[in-house]
């Protein structure tokens, strides 16, 4: 009985053991202080991993509690005040002062502690496992499947082949004759072809034509570097950068703004990112091979190239250059400026390079042939908008072509001294 | 017409295998293409470390280049802080370039309107990346965090010349003005 009365009771016993747990407001919440760290500390501190600032994980077990409060409250007075931790501490990460965060309470910290202190349940083994075997099981039946019709395949032939053996059997027996008659015969049909005059001069004009066309096309291609796709160095996803993380082109090509080369970034522009960044996280495509540590590994060449030790979060001085392979690469005989095309014109980026934030390798996306320019200089408004300098010159040009808005062509951008000289 | 087609099939068959999309196509008169003059980031012998682009000689100065005399440390940051005032007037032209300029360089972490909730924090590819409005900052300070960065942030200044990192910073103090109204 009294066993009984103790199983029907051990349900509530459970939830009012849970709910004083979850009402105990000592207890540090790991969430809150994830959320905590996330949007104060994840700046500089990662938990594994010196950033700017050294690895949490397991902190607490460092300092001393009361110590890390006022760390953490006013750091700085802590190093005025010649605290040897503090003092230490600040010299090792050569002289950066840490923010102070006064608007963080005890109970802030202490969460925060909590999930530096927390260590996740190892996931590692069992996710390894599921995906191993839903892997093996994928190739396993693909192959099997493969294997199956084949041998199905095998067989029909083979009984396609007794079948007819025995039809011709029945029909030797019942003594028809299986053999085919010879036919009658006739004028071959590339004879009677030949003798026909009108024919034969049909097809020599389609081959002359033809062969002139594909010749013109051959010869209209030669310098035309479209589609162009060199292997890089380093494989740099604008598909990830431009395209998933929307990071502006001229971010890292910013000469484009301001000169007539768009300019390849030099390493410190990757680094301003990637000081950060040493990993990838993002998705994965397994059928081309890049995978998370495909990725991871393209960073680490830049950080060879650049001369950055991740151990101690500094530049070793060791650089070499990074020899990218130029795309777009016009003739020496045309001038082409970019900045007159992005600042002045307002022309988008990939009106000339095409949809580069879904490139996964860079490739030439137009042909940059001649034609190619004029007919955007043709089909182009140029906006004359707020452009007092010009207001005269545009008002004159407008009225010259008796048109409201003028193409860039009407401004001149067909003459052959604007890009040839 | 089979011949025809026959023929069609191995000349298209030729000029596709003519292109390697990995290589470069054959050019009608090279010397016409390729310029006898080294060019940008190209290959070059002229140089001992074999590339055309090289750093400005020691003690060159860019024109236009104005000398900045706040060293960066922490008590270069704090006297920027203190000290430096932006030589630009606050007219809207110039927000309006420092505007554009934000979106270009500094929305992608810090957010549009300056809470720290750009695209890469909300991926989660930097974390904790604070409100202009959680911080106490000035023109100065923006100026100089620009010039040589600070912590996680580095510097801008080959991205951006001085007078439009005084124009960002302009609009950074709009924003802040926004988020602490």
């Amino acid at each position: 009985m009294y066993k009984d009365s103790l199983l029907a009771h051990l349900p509530l016993l459970l939830l009012t053991l849970c709910f004083s747990f979850v009402v105990n407001a000592q207890e540090p919440d790991i969430q809150k202080g994830k959320s905590l760290f996330n949007a104060n500390c994840a700046a500089c501190h990662k938990l594994n991993k010196r950033a700017v600032g050294p690895a949490l994980a397991g902190v607490s077990a460092k300092y001393d509690k009361e110590w890390l409060y006022s760390w953490i409250k006013n750091s700085t007075a802590m190093v005025k005040s010649g605290d040897a931790q503090a003092v230490a501490i600040y010299e090792e990460y050569n002289g950066s002062v840490m923010t102070s965060f006064p608007q963080l309470s005890n109970e802030d910290i202490d969460n925060i502690l909590a999930y530096t202190d927390y260590t996740p349940p190892a996931p590692a083994v069992p996710v390894a496992q599921a995906t191993g075997t839903a892997q093996s099981d994928g190739g396993f039946s693909n192959d099997l499947i493969l294997v199956i019709l084949l041998l199905v395949l095998a067989a029909l032939v083979v009984m396609l082949f007794l079948v007819n053996k025995t039809l011709h059997k029945i029909a030797t027996a019942n003594g028809i004759d299986t053999v085919k008659k010879e036919k009658e015969k006739r004028t071959p049909l590339w004879k009677a072809y030949a003798q026909n005059p009108f024919l034969v001069f049909v097809t020599v004009v389609f081959l002359l034509l033809s062969s002139a066309y594909v010749g013109y096309s051959y010869l209209m291609q030669v310098g035309i570097d479209q589609g162009y796709m060199p292997i890089q160095p380093i494989h740099y996803s604008h598909k990830i950068h431009a395209g998933d993380n929307q990071i502006e082109c001229k971010y890292c090509h910013s000469s484009a703004r301001v000169s007539k080369h768009s300019g390849i970034p030099s390493l410190n522009v990757c680094m301003n990112c990637h000081m950060n960044i040493a990993e990838y996280n993002g998705e994965e495509d397994l059928e081309k091979g890049y995978t998370k540590e495909f990725y991871t590994n393209e960073i680490k060449k830049l950080y060879k190239a650049v001369g950055w030790d991740e151990q101690t979060q500094s530049y070793t001085g060791e650089t070499q250059p990074v020899k990218w392979v130029r795309i777009h690469n016009l003739p020496d005989f045309v001038y082409f400026n970019h900045a007159q095309h992005v600042s002045v014109a307002g022309v988008a980026c990939q009106k000339c390079h095409g949809p580069v934030e879904e490139m996964e390798i860079m490739y030439q996306h137009s042909s940059l042939t001649m034609g190619w320019c004029i007919n955007c200089h043709r089909e182009t408004n140029v906006n004359v908008k707020d452009n007092g300098y010009y207001t005269k010159i545009h008002e004159e040009l407008s009225k010259k072509y008796g048109v409201d808005k003028l193409t860039a062509a009407q401004m001149g951008g067909l003459e052959c001294g604007k890009c040839h000289y | 017409m089979k011949k025809v087609s026959i023929l069609a099939v191995l000349s298209s068959l030729l000029l596709v295998s003519c292109f390697d999309s990995s290589k470069p196509n054959y050019q009608y008169f090279p010397n016409m293409y390729e310029s006898v003059g080294y060019e940008t980031y190209a290959e070059s012998t002229a140089f001992n470390n074999g590339i055309e682009a090289q750093l400005p000689a020691e003690g060159s100065v860019a024109r236009g280049w104005a000398p900045y005399d706040y060293s960066d440390t922490n008590d270069g940051y704090e006297s920027a802080k203190a000290d430096l005032k932006s030589p630009l007037a606050l007219t809207d032209e110039h927000r309006a370039e420092g505007k554009e300029l934000y979106g270009v360089y500094c929305a992608v972490c810090h957010g549009s309107k300056g809470d720290g909730q750009g695209i890469l924090m909300k991926r989660e590819k930097f974390l904790g990346i604070p409100s202009y409005a959680d911080r106490d900052i000035t023109e100065g300070s923006i100026y100089h965090v620009l010039m040589y960065g600070k912590n996680a942030m580095g510097s801008h200044a080959g991205q951006v010349n001085a007078t439009e990192r005084w124009q960002i910073a302009q609009h950074v103090m709009y924003l802040r003005n926004e988020l602490t109204k």
